[in-house]
C-alpha cells in the first residue's frame, strides 16, 4: 500500500489535462508489452516454419527444425510475462476452469493451449520422432532414456511408420497456420475489440499484429541462424538468408501498408479522440513511434534490403546488412507493442489529458524481471538446441 | 461382441499414434479430474459467477446509519432541523458514520465539526455553484469567528436578516464588481418585496421588461453620465430585448 | 396512430431477427455471445438469506447536475462506507468541476476526488459556465467490464448491479481497460478490482447508497427502475436526461439530468 503510494504520488505532477482520478495508475506495463512481442514471435517463427513444410521452399529448409525450436521456446515463455503481471498468478487457473466465454483473454488460454499441445509439440515430435528412436539407440545413460521418454517408447521405423509421420507433420503444418494466425490474430483481439480505448479499439488491430509478428518472426529466426551457424563453424548458407532477407521485406511491406492504413483511416475518420491521439502522437510517443517504431525500425531496415536487393553487394557485406536491419526489425516491433500497449494507456479515457508511465526496476513487473523474461527463451532453446539438434548432421550422423 | 470393431480399430492405427492417444487421454482426464475438483461448487448456479458472492457482497458492514435512526433518540433535534433550511441535510453529513453509535450509543461517540473549516466545504463561494445556493467568502465573512457563534447549524438562520444583497447572491455580487454596472445598486433595476429577505423563493424580486427600461440610460440622447455607451433604440437589435444579448450584471460591450 | 403503431412492431422485428442472426454468426466464434444473452432468461428465483430477491428489483441513479453544490461529500461517504484506501488514486465515486471558458477552452479538475471539496479557482475570469458532474460506476446494462473478465469474477445481478467477487478476481485488469468511465481500480490491498457497488450491502437491507444518503441537495437520487412510483421513475418523468458516452452502446443506468456537451 505504501509503496504503490510512493510509486504513484510524483506521477500526480506528470499529469498534462485532466485524467480520472483512477487512471492515474497505469494498469498493464512493461510485461503486457513483452507478452504480445513473445507471442507475435512464435506466430512468426512458425508461419515461417509452415512456408517451407507447405510451399516446399528448399531455399529455407535449413531454418526449418530451428524455427519450430524457437516457436516452441517462446511459446513456452509466452504465458510467463501475463502470469507474473497478474494480481493473483496463484488464481490463474481459473481461466481453464470457469473461463467466460466471452471475453477474449478467457479463450487465449485455449488457443494457447491449442496451438501448444495440439499443433506445437505434435508437429515437433512428428517430425523427430525417427531421428528421436534411432538416437536413443546409440545412446548411453541419460540422454537415451530422455530420449526414450520423448519418444514415448515408440520404437516403429518401419517405411509405412515414416511415411506416416511425413502425412501427419503435412496435415499439422496446414492445421498450424491457420492457428497461428488465430493465436496472434487473438492477441490483437484482445486490444482490438476493447470499445473504450480509441487508441486500441480498431478492426485492423488483430491483422495488423499478424503481420508485424511474421515480420518479428522472420527477422528472429535470421538472427538466431546467423549467430548459430558460425558457432557451430559451418558456413552460412547464401541462398537460404538471401530468401530470408526477402520474405522479411515482402512481409515489411505488408505489414506497412497495414499501419498507413489504419494510420490514414483515423486521421480521415477523425473520431472524438483524435485531438487527444494527435498530441499523443506528437508528444510523449513521438520518439518511440515515429522516430524508432517507424523511421529506425521499419523505413532504414526496408531501405537497407532494397539496397541490398537493387545493388548486387558483396555476400559479407550483404550478411552484415542483414544482420543489421533484422536486429533493427525487433527493436521495431518491440517498440510497436510498447506503442500499443502503453501508448493506448497514457492517455485519459475522457480524453482532456494525458498521463505517465514509470516503470520499475525491481520487483515483479520490473525491468529486472523483464530483462529476464526475454533472455529465458534463448536459454530454453539453447537447451531444446543439445536435446533436439535441428541440424542436418545430427540427422545423417545416424543414418 | 461390440467391443470388437472399437479393438480392431485401435490395433490398426499407427503405432505413434497409439502412443499419443494414450498420452492424450491421460492429459484431459486429467484436466477434467482437476477441473471437477477445484470449481466452487456455487458456481453458475444463476449465472457465471459464484452464488456466494453475492451473498457476501451483501452482508458487508454498514457505516452509515442512514436519516432514521438518529430520530429515535435525537428526536428534539431531527424536529428543529426538519423545519429549518437543513431539513434535507442528513445528520450524518455533518456527524460522521453513525452505525456502530447506534449500535453502541454509550462508548462509540460522533463527533460535530465546530470550527470555520467544515461549513465552507458546501458554503464558500465558488463560481461552479448553481446559483441561488447561500455561499459566503470565508475570508471577509466574520473571519475570526466560528460559524457556531451565529449560525446554529441545526436551524441555519442568519442572525439578522442580511442588508446587503451579496450575502446570498454573491456570485452576481462579485461578477458586477468587475463590471461597468459596480456603482449600480441593485434595487435600481429590481424591486424588493418586503417577504423576500425572509422567504427568498416565495417573494421573488421583479426584473426590468422592457428596452425603453434599459433605454433610459442607453438610448440615444438619454440624460446621463459622459461615456455611456448609447445606442439608437430604433435600429439596434429591434427583435430582442436587452438581456438576450447582453448580461447586465457584466455587459461586455465597451 | 395504429400505422404508426405497426410500423414500429415492424422495425422492431426486423431489427430483432438481424440481432439474432449476427448473433448467430458471432456463436461460431465466441460460443459465449449466445449464452450470455441467454442467461438472464435462465436466472432462477433466487432470494438472499436476509429475504431480499434480487429479481424483484433493477436499480439505478440519477444525478442533477444543477442541483450539485460540489461538496464531495459522497465521495467522502463512499470511502468511509465501502473502506476504500484514502490515497488519491482510489474512487469508486468522485465529483468533476468543469470550467468553460468564453475563449471555448475548457479546464477540468478533481482534486483528490473532491474528498475535501473544491477550492476557489485562481483563474476564474471569464468563465462562461461552469459546474459540477458526480461520476461512479453507470452499472451498464450491457457492461464491457463483464463482457471481458476472463474467470466470471465480475458479473451483472438479476436487479442489475455490477459486482465484483474478490475472493475469484485473479487481478488481470482486463476490466480496469474495458472500463469507459475509469470507474475501476485495482485495490493494493487486495490486488484485486474494486468498483463502486450502489452499496449493494445497503441496498438489500432497504437503505440508500452511502453517496445518495448524504447528498445534502438530493442532487444524487437512487431508486427502482421499473416500478411504477420510485424517486427514480419521477426524476426520469420531470427531467431531460442523457448518459455518458451513449454512443459506445453500454447503455449506463446512471442518468444525468442537464448534463453539459463537455462532459465525458
Amino acid at each position: 500500500m505504501e509503496e504503490i503510494i510512493r510509486h504513484l504520488t510524483p506521477l500526480l505532477k506528470e499529469i498534462t489535462g485532466y485524467i480520472y482520478p483512477n487512471e492515474i495508475e497505469l494498469h498493464w506495463g512493461i510485461l503486457v508489452v513483452i507478452y504480445p512481442y513473445i507471442t507475435g514471435l512464435v506466430a512468426g517463427a512458425f508461419i515461417l516454419a509452415s512456408i517451407v513444410k507447405i510451399f516446399n521452399v528448399k531455399e529455407v529448409q535449413p531454418t526449418y527444425r530451428i524455427s519450430l525450436l524457437t516457436a516452441l521456446a517462446f511459446l513456452i515463455v509466452a504465458p510467463l510475462p501475463l502470469l507474473a503481471h497478474l494480481g493473483h498468478p496463484e488464481k490463474s487457473y481459473e481461466i481453464f476452469l470457469t473461463p467466460n466465454t466471452s471475453s477474449a483473454m478467457a479463450m487465449f488460454g485455449f488457443v494457447y493451449a491449442w496451438y501448444l499441445m495440439a499443433v506445437l509439440l505434435l508437429e515437433i515430435w512428428f517430425d523427430y520422432r525417427k531421428d528421436i528412436i534411432l538416437w536413443a539407440k546409440k545412446e548411453t545413460g541419460f540422454r537415451k532414456w530422455l530420449h526414450k521418454i520423448l519418444s514415448l517408447f515408440s520404437v516403429d521405423v518401419s517405411e509405412r511408420a515414416i511415411k506416416f509421420d511425413k502425412k501427419a507433420v503435412k496435415i499439422i503444418t496446414v492445421i498450424g497456420i491457420p492457428s497461428a494466425f488465430l493465436l496472434h490474430g487473438y492477441v490483437g483481439f484482445i486490444f482490438g475489440s476493447v470499445k473504450a480505448n480509441p487508441w486500441w479499439s480498431s478492426v485492423l488491430m488483430p491483422i495488423v499484429f499478424l503481420f508485424s509478428a511474421i515480420v518479428s518472426g522472420i527477422a528472429l529466426i535470421l538472427i538466431i541462424y546467423m549467430i548459430v551457424t558460425p558457432l557451430r563453424a559451418k558456413q552460412i548458407d547464401m541462398v537460404c538468408l538471401n530468401k530470408l532477407a526477402s520474405y522479411l521485406f515482402y512481409v515489411m511491406i505488408v505489414d506497412f501498408s497495414l499501419e498507413a492504413l489504419d494510420f490514414m483511416h483515423r486521421i480521415y475518420e477523425s473520431e472524438e479522440s483524435i485531438k487527444i491521439l494527435s498530441q499523443l502522437v506528437s508528444g510523449k510517443l513521438f520518439v518511440s513511434l515515429i522516430v524508432i517504431q517507424l523511421l529506425i525500425g521499419m523505413l532504414i531496415p526496408l531501405g537497407a534490403i532494397a539496397t541490398v536487393k537493387i545493388f548486387d553487394l558483396p555476400d559479407e557485406l550483404k550478411k552484415q546488412i542483414y544482420f543489421l536491419s533484422a536486429l533493427l526489425v525487433q527493436v521495431g516491433i518491440f517498440t510497436t507493442r510498447w506503442n500499443v500497449v502503453i501508448g493506448g494507456q497514457l492517455f485519459s479515457k475522457s480524453f482532456s489529458g494525458l498521463t505517465a508511465y514509470k516503470m520499475t526496476f525491481f520487483g515483479m513487473e520490473g525491468l529486472l524481471t523483464s530483462i529476464g523474461l526475454l533472455l529465458l527463451p534463448f536459454i530454453i532453446l539453447f537447451v531444446l538446441f543439445k536435446i533436439l539438434p535441428p541440424w542436418d548432421e545430427a540427422r545423417t550422423a545416424v543414418k | 461382441m461390440k467391443q470388437w470393431p472399437l479393438s480392431n480399430l485401435w490395433k490398426k492405427l499407427p503405432e505413434q499414434v497409439r502412443r499419443l492417444s494414450i498420452l492424450g487421454i491421460i492429459l484431459v482426464a486429467f484436466f477434467l479430474m482437476i477441473r471437477s475438483l477445484l470449481i466452487p461448487s456455487d458456481f453458475g448456479k444463476f449465472g457465471h459467477y459464484r452464488a456466494s458472492a453475492v451473498e457476501e457482497i451483501a452482508s458487508l458492514p454498514m457505516q452509515y446509519a442512514g436519516q432514521m435512526a438518529c430520530v429515535e433518540c435525537h428526536e428534539e433535534t431531527v424536529t428543529l432541523k426538519g423545519k429549518g433550511y437543513h431539513k434535507n441535510v442528513a445528520c450524518e453529513i455533518c456527524h460522521g458514520p453513525a452505525a456502530a453509535h447506534t449500535r453502541d450509543p454509550g462508548s462509540v461517540k460522533l463527533t460535530a465539526p465546530r470550527g470555520r473549516g467544515y461549513c465552507p466545504i458546501c458554503h464558500e463561494y465558488l463560481p461552479s455553484r448553481p446559483t441561488g445556493f447561500p455561499q459566503i467568502v470565508s475570508n471577509s465573512h466574520n473571519p475570526m469567528k466560528p460559524c457556531i457563534s451565529c449560525h446554529n447549524p441545526h436551524d441555519p438562520k442568519p442572525p439578522q436578516t442580511p442588508k446587503e444583497c451579496s450575502a446570498c447572491h454573491g456570485e452576481i455580487a462579485k461578477t458586477k464588481s468587475l463590471s461597468h454596472h459596480v456603482y449600480i445598486p441593485c434595487t435600481r433595476c429590481h424591486n424588493v418585496p418586503k417577504g423576500h429577505k425572509i422567504s427568498p423563493r416565495k417573494f421573488l424580486p421583479t426584473k426590468p421588461s422592457t428596452r425603453e427600461f434599459c433605454g433610459g440610460c442607453h438610448a440615444k440622447g438619454a440624460a446621463g453620465e459622459k461615456g455611456i455607451p448609447q445606442v439608437d433604440l430604433a435600429t439596434h437589435g429591434k427583435r430582442y430585448v436587452c438581456w438576450q444579448c447582453h448580461y447586465p450584471h457584466l455587459p461586455e460591450a465597451h | 396512430m395504429e400505422h404508426l403503431k405497426t410500423q414500429e412492431g415492424h422495425a422492431i422485428e426486423r431489427r430483432g431477427f438481424i440481432k439474432k442472426i449476427l448473433q448467430g454468426c458471432a456463436a461460431l466464434l465466441f460460443p459465449g455471445f449466445l449464452l450470455a444473452k441467454t442467461k438472464k432468461g435462465r436466472t432462477k428465483p433466487w432470494v438472499l438469506e436476509n429475504g431480499y430477491n434480487p429479481a424483484e428489483h433493477d436499480w439505478g441513479m440519477g444525478i442533477n447536475i444543477n442541483k450539485c453544490i460540489g461538496c464531495g461529500r459522497c465521495a467522502d461517504a463512499c470511502k468511509r462506507e465501502n473502506n476504500v484506501p484514502r490515497a488519491p488514486f482510489f474512487f469508486r465515486t468522485w465529483v468533476e468541476r468543469y470550467r468553460i471558458f468564453e475563449n471555448g477552452k475548457s479546464l477540468i479538475d478533481s482534486p483528490n476526488g473532491a474528498i475535501n471539496g473544491f477550492k476557489f479557482p485562481a483563474d476564474e475570469k471569464n468563465i462562461i459556465r461552469s459546474f459540477f458532474v458526480p461520476k461512479l460506476c453507470n452499472h451498464c446494462d450491457n457492461p464491457p467490464c463483464v463482457q471481458v473478465c476472463p474467470v466470471g469474477a465480475t458479473f451483472k445481478t438479476a436487479d442489475g448491479v455490477v459486482l465484483v467477487d474478490s475472493n475469484y478476481c485473479i487481478g488481470c485488469r482486463y476490466c480496469i481497460q474495458a472500463c469507459p468511465y475509469g470507474a475501476r481500480f485495482l485495490d493494493p490491498r487486495t490486488r484485486t478490482a474494486e468498483k463502486c457497488t450502489f452499496c449493494y450491502h445497503r441496498i438489500v437491507k432497504g437503505k440508500l447508497p452511502a453517496c445518495v444518503e448524504v447528498c445534502p441537495t438530493q442532487a444524487r437520487v437512487f431508486g427502482e427502475l421499473k416500478k411504477k412510483a420510485s424517486p427514480l421513475v419521477r426524476f426520469m418523468r420531470m427531467n431531460k436526461i442523457r448518459v455518458l458516452k451513449p454512443s459506445l452502446n453500454t447503455e449506463p443506468k446512471v442518468y444525468y439530468a442537464n448534463l453539459d456537451m463537455e462532459v465525458r
